[in-house]
């Protein structure tokens, strides 16, 4: 088959699908090594306690188990605590203390992976019970217990963060001739990636190296890491190999450390052995880092005509044991300061405070450009709360205030630049899709007869492509990313970018991109990442960075190819540089377009027929750094029936309008909305991870994570509109995570907004058929 | 999720299985599916020293019509049970039942048999097996004995199964025509019913109910008869009013369960609303003679 460079804005079908399709990926736990030893891990039953002995004799004597680590060995060694990516720190194992349910307490280190698991099971540990925390809020008051003792600072507070113009804020609320206020709680909740996470550390003790295969969405920044943590064991960074092979999801779950990847390589290390492990879907859901756990005060100040003025946020962060987030330094609250959302605010303030409780560690950016979901939920609720307070329509009252299109490049009360936008036309598109005025007719007629049906618009603005490295960093390293690509003679390509695909499709969007800006057929480009000794380095896969930032490398890379193959095609042609001209694929002489060298031909000459002078050889490798994030928005519109004699709430329509900008891979941008719709249907309906206040999880397994499948998810309807960003080199944005951002308040306003006409306001997600039912016996409309 | 060590067993014949069971005595399990008892064993919450998988015993899989009864052997699937045109035909009810339970997978493994035995107080089967009036074929060393499922199921996991027997057959009266529905409320989860009714009506020539059973599941420690609601419909004509009237009887004298997704006031509610809802339905297709089955 003649194959072609398809370039931008083809369904090109993915690459990777025939080795995932056929179950030939290849996933950390398929990898077995000769000798390989196994790793389990004992964990704690209570919330807060002291541990007052661990007696590992038993296990040690199961044939097989070699050795009980616990937080006293590692102590030894300083490896006890480990950094978190936001300046605090994180046990390992606990020396005398766990600080929520399921915490690592020891590792046990075996031949066999049952046998590991027998190990556990014998490993008896006496705990003497603290008083626990469960409630931020309780953690804050005078009296509380000390969570975390080893901190000189005895507080639960960990920080204070604010953004915006305090005075001009309250100046307009007290101005102001409409104001609302809401508490808005968004629950904690789990990535529940399809893989758990694991690991392989393999210790070559003769040549001091370490090769660690890993799930991760970091691997370049994961070996910095592991050789500025380790340093002092004789971990040296040219010395240390991270390979993270085939990955089952990551949503921002794989981007932390967990305590298992450091136990493997200590255990590694001290037995000159590979070590492998792997966690269990319990464990993952119960010690892994959660997402969301903001407690919200929002308020919106408006004039009577509907024109919104000004948005005051007040947010308690429950981080847990440990600030485990994975944001950028400068933002301990990510970026939730895109709170002012797509509307045209005079003056904003939002105030964040992190708090620890007896849970686990977290905070992380789940699908969603660090707290841009939290951020988005709650602008997008209060919008329906204003407009229904003053009898608007809430699709005519965001047209009223979203930012217009002329309005670009948009400098946000909160500090942001917005790049490009067109929100009016998004939503006016979805609108019409859905038939939004008859909706509204159907609705008053249903309303008549006593039937609950509700309409939600959720219209967001995102922040995604972290970012620029005057602002945007992790433990110091900028968060630029990167390309390498090379020419091989007969004009095949390989080509090596900083991050790591979990899903989203890089080694075909990749291709495609290389394809448009070099005319070589996408078959003819293998794309490479994941393994740190060949790729360039870069801050990985999250926050829907990876097209905004490596794509956008690529391109240059890409470009920088060109001009070489342009002096090359030069000296092929016997013409000037200047009189040549590029048509996709080929260069030729302006004027005589028979004249012409392919890139292909180039390719060959680079390394047969370079000119003198010139550089054998066609590669290049370039390090983007985006001047600005980029911007993605859209509006969905949902459309609910209650049944009030169960509760339950059924979708019946959801339309989504995306704006990404130029898109590479109409298919896979598809795709990817699906997932993130379902991923956004998910706290909309259904999840939340809840505590007792013991501190024992509820909703820890699948039996009780109510996990949407494919059976709970309604038809998605999708449709776009197209506003390139300005500064991208493809006027490409950032797609990954929109739906999960967008979705959630579309539902939630969709349900509420059945429901105002019985005086009902506001209701936290997951809104499940109990809730809506206690609110319908209380407004005596149940059957 | 790694099940302590066990020693494996698979018996060819009932014989064999029976003897097997009575010499290992208490620290065996009989395993069908596996999809109730595995995932306990890999939680630990069950670490039987032996399994004896009867998986092979092929007896135990048939399903035969005659003599006024449906016989469906224990191994039977879940799949199965929503396929198979005698059950589908004798006992469509049956098939909508085995067709809400959890997933694919579940039902491509999981058996009738297992499921009743485990007695799961959210499980699906019990509340149709007491609404058709299901008995229950249980085979020891002395022989086999048959009970009714209203004696069968008896509290929280709790079956009238003595250890040394295996349950081998369920078995259905097919002479009289009823009408029958399942409705249930899943947890979205699991799939288990936060509340599940089956419904099964008889009318005689005038329209007035002459045969009501009302089985419920998931409201309880067990799934359990609604008397209260079957006697008040009984002689009369099963007008929308009525029905609404009876159902809210369904939950009455019941020591309704509290978790995570629902209290026991809401799933007392939940009892009342699908107890109408599955005897509208039952009416309905007594009415028409068109059964509510599962696409096959
Ligand atoms: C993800 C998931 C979702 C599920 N959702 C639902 C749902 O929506 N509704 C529902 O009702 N159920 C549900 N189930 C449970 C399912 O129906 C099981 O198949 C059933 O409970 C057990 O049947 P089994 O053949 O797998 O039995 P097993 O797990 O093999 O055995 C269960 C018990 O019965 C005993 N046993 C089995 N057969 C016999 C026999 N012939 N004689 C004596 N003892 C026997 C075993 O020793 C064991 O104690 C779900 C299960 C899973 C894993």
């Amino acid at each position: 088959m003649a194959t072609q460079a398809h370039g931008m804005g083809h369904a090109v079908k993915r690459k990777e699908d025939a080795r995932f399709i056929r179950g030939k990926g290849t996933y950390i736990d398929d990898i077995k090594l000769p000798g390989m030893l196994y790793l389990d891990i004992v964990r704690s039953p209570y919330a807060h306690a002291r541990i007052k002995a661990i007696h590992s004799e038993k296990a040690v004597a199961i044939p097989g188990v070699l050795a009980v680590i616990t937080g006293k060995d590692l102590d030894k060694y300083g490896l006890a605590w480990m950094p978190t990516l936001m300046s605090d720190r994180q046990m390992v194992l606990p020396i005398d203390t766990v600080l929520y349910q399921s915490q690592e307490v020891a590792a046990v280190l075996a031949t066999e992976r049952y046998i590991a698991a027998d190990g556990v099971a014998a490993v008896e540990v006496e705990y003497e019970p603290l008083p626990v925390v469960v409630d931020p809020r309780k953690a804050l008051e005078p009296g509380a217990p000390i969570l975390r003792q080893d901190r000189e600072h005895k507080s639960n507070h960990i920080w204070h963060w604010e953004v915006g113009d305090k005075a001009a804020a309250d100046t307009a609320f007290r101005e102001a001739a409409v104001k609302v206020k809401q508490d808005i709680y968004i629950p904690r909740i789990h990535v529940s990636s399809i893989e758990t996470c694991g690991c392989i550390a393999r210790w070559e003790p003769v040549e001091g190296k370490l090769t660690l295969w890993m799930t991760t969405q970091a691997p370049h920044a994961i070996r910095t890491v592991v050789a500025l943590v380790a340093g002092h064991l004789g971990l040296a960074e040219h010395k240390i190999r991270v390979i993270a092979p085939d990955i089952g999801g990551g949503f921002g779950g794989k981007v932390p450390v967990y305590p298992g990847y450091v136990l493997a390589v200590a255990a590694s290390v001290l037995t000159g052995k590979p070590v492998k492990w792997i966690e269990d879907r319990m464990e993952n859901m119960q010690a892994d880092s959660f997402a969301r756990d903001y407690h919200i005060t929002a308020e919106l100040a408006a004039q009577k005509d509907g024109t919104l003025t000004a948005l005051r946020v007040k947010t308690i962060a429950d981080h847990g044991a440990f600030d485990a987030a994975a944001n950028p330094s400068k933002f301990p609250a990510g970026l939730f300061s895109i709170c002012t959302g797509s509307y045209d605010f005079k003056s904003a303030f939002a105030e964040v405070d992190g708090v620890y409780t007896n849970k686990p560690p977290g905070g992380i950016a789940y699908r969603c450009s660090f707290r841009v979901t939290e951020a988005s939920y709650m602008i997008e609720r209060m919008a329906d709360i204003v407009a229904h307070e003053l009898g608007m329509d809430p699709a005519e009252f965001r047209l009223k205030n979203f930012i217009p299109p002329e309005a670009f490049p948009y400098q946000s009360p909160l500090g942001w630049t917005y790049d490009s936008g067109n929100y009016q036309a998004a939503l006016r598109k979805a609108m019409e899709k859905i038939g939004y005025a008859d909706l509204r007719r159907e609705q008053a007629e249903k309303r008549k007869r006593g039937e609950l049906m509700g309409i939600g618009i959720s219209s967001f603005t995102e922040i995604v492509g972290a970012g620029p490295s005057h602002t945007f960093d992790i433990l110091g390293l900028k968060m630029f990313d990167s390309a390498e690509i090379r020419i091989h003679p007969t004009g095949k390509v390989v080509a090596r970018f900083g991050t790591k695909s979990q899903g989203q499709g890089h080694e075909t969007t990749y291709a495609q991109i290389i394809a448009h800006e070099l005319g070589i057929p996408e078959d003819d480009i293998v794309v490479e990442e994941g393994d740190t000794d060949t790729a360039p380095y870069g801050l990985g896969t999250y926050a829907s960075r990876s097209t905004p930032v490596a794509g956008a490398a690529g391109a240059m890379a890409a470009r920088k190819i060109r001009d070489k193959a342009r002096k090359i095609a030069a000296h092929l042609l016997e013409a000037h540089e200047d009189d040549l001209a590029w048509e996709r694929g080929k260069f030729y002489v302006k004027g005589s377009p028979d004249r012409a060298k392919t890139i292909q031909e180039i390719a060959f000459a680079a390394y047969t027929n370079h000119p003198q002078g010139l550089e054998a050889g066609l590669e290049a490798v370039s390090y983007y750094d985006p001047p600005n994030l980029t911007f993605p928005f859209g509006s969905y519109i949902c459309v609910v029936d209650i049944d009030n004699g169960t509760g339950e709430v059924k979708i019946r329509r959801f339309v989504a309008v995306d704006d990404c900008g130029n898109i590479i891979n109409p298919m896979i941008v598809e795709g990817q909305i699906h997932g993130g719709l379902t991923m956004g249907l998910a706290p909309a309906l259904y999840e939340e991870i809840t505590y007792d206040e013991d501190g024992n999880i509820r909703g820890g397994s699948f039996m009780d994570y109510l996990l949407p499948t494919a059976v709970e998810t309604p038809r998605w309807e999708t449709d776009k509109t197209t506003t390139p960003s300005p500064h991208h080199p493809l006027g490409a944005k950032g797609v990954g995570e929109s739906a999960t951002v967008g979705a959630p308040a579309a539902i939630a306003n969709a349900v509420i907004d059945a429901l105002w006409h019985l005086g009902v306001r506001h209701l936290d997600i997951p809104i499940t058929p109990w809730k809506v039912w206690k609110v319908l016996r209380e407004r005596g409309v149940t059957e | 999720m790694i099940p302590a060590p066990f020693t494996y067993h698979r018996p060819k014949t009932l014989g064999a299985a029976l003897r097997l069971l009575q010499t290992l005595g208490s620290v065996a399990r009989v395993l069908a599916g596996g999809q109730s008892l595995l995932p306990m064993m890999k939680l630990r919450l069950a670490a039987p020293a032996h399994l004896i998988d009867i998986g092979r015993i092929a007896a135990l899989r048939r399903i035969r019509a005659g003599g006024g009864r449906l016989r469906i052997g224990a191994l039977a699937t879940h799949s199965m049970i929503e396929s198979v045109p005698a059950v589908r035909r004798w006992v469509p009810v049956l098939a909508e039942t085995a067709s809400t339970i959890g997933d694919l997978q579940v039902r491509n493994l999981g058996t009738m048999g297992g499921a009743a035995v485990h007695a799961d107080p959210a499980a699906d089967y019990p509340a149709t097996l007491l609404a058709l009036d299901a008995e229950f074929v249980l085979q020891g060393p002395d022989g086999a004995r048959i009970v009714p499922a209203s004696e069968f199921f008896q509290g929280l996991m709790a079956t009238a199964l003595r250890p040394d027997e295996l349950l081998i057959e369920i078995s259905l009266p097919t002479a009289q025509r009823v009408g029958a529905a399942y409705m249930k409320m899943p947890n979205p989860a699991s799939g288990f019913a936060l509340a599940g009714v089956a419904a099964s009506v008889a009318l005689d020539g005038d329209g007035r109910c002459r045969h009501v059973r009302v089985g419920i599941t998931g409201v309880a420690s067990a799934a359990y008869r609604a008397r209260h609601v079957e006697q008040a419909l009984l002689g009369q004509e099963p007008t929308d009013e009525v029905l609404a009237a009876a159902s809210a009887a369904a939950a009455d004298g019941v020591d309704a369960s509290a978790d995570l997704h629902a209290s026991a006031e809401y799933r007392r509610h939940l009892a009342r609303v699908l107890t109408r809802r599955a005897l509208a339905a039952a009416r309905d297709r007594r009415r028409s003679g068109k059964q509510g089955l599962p696409s096959s």
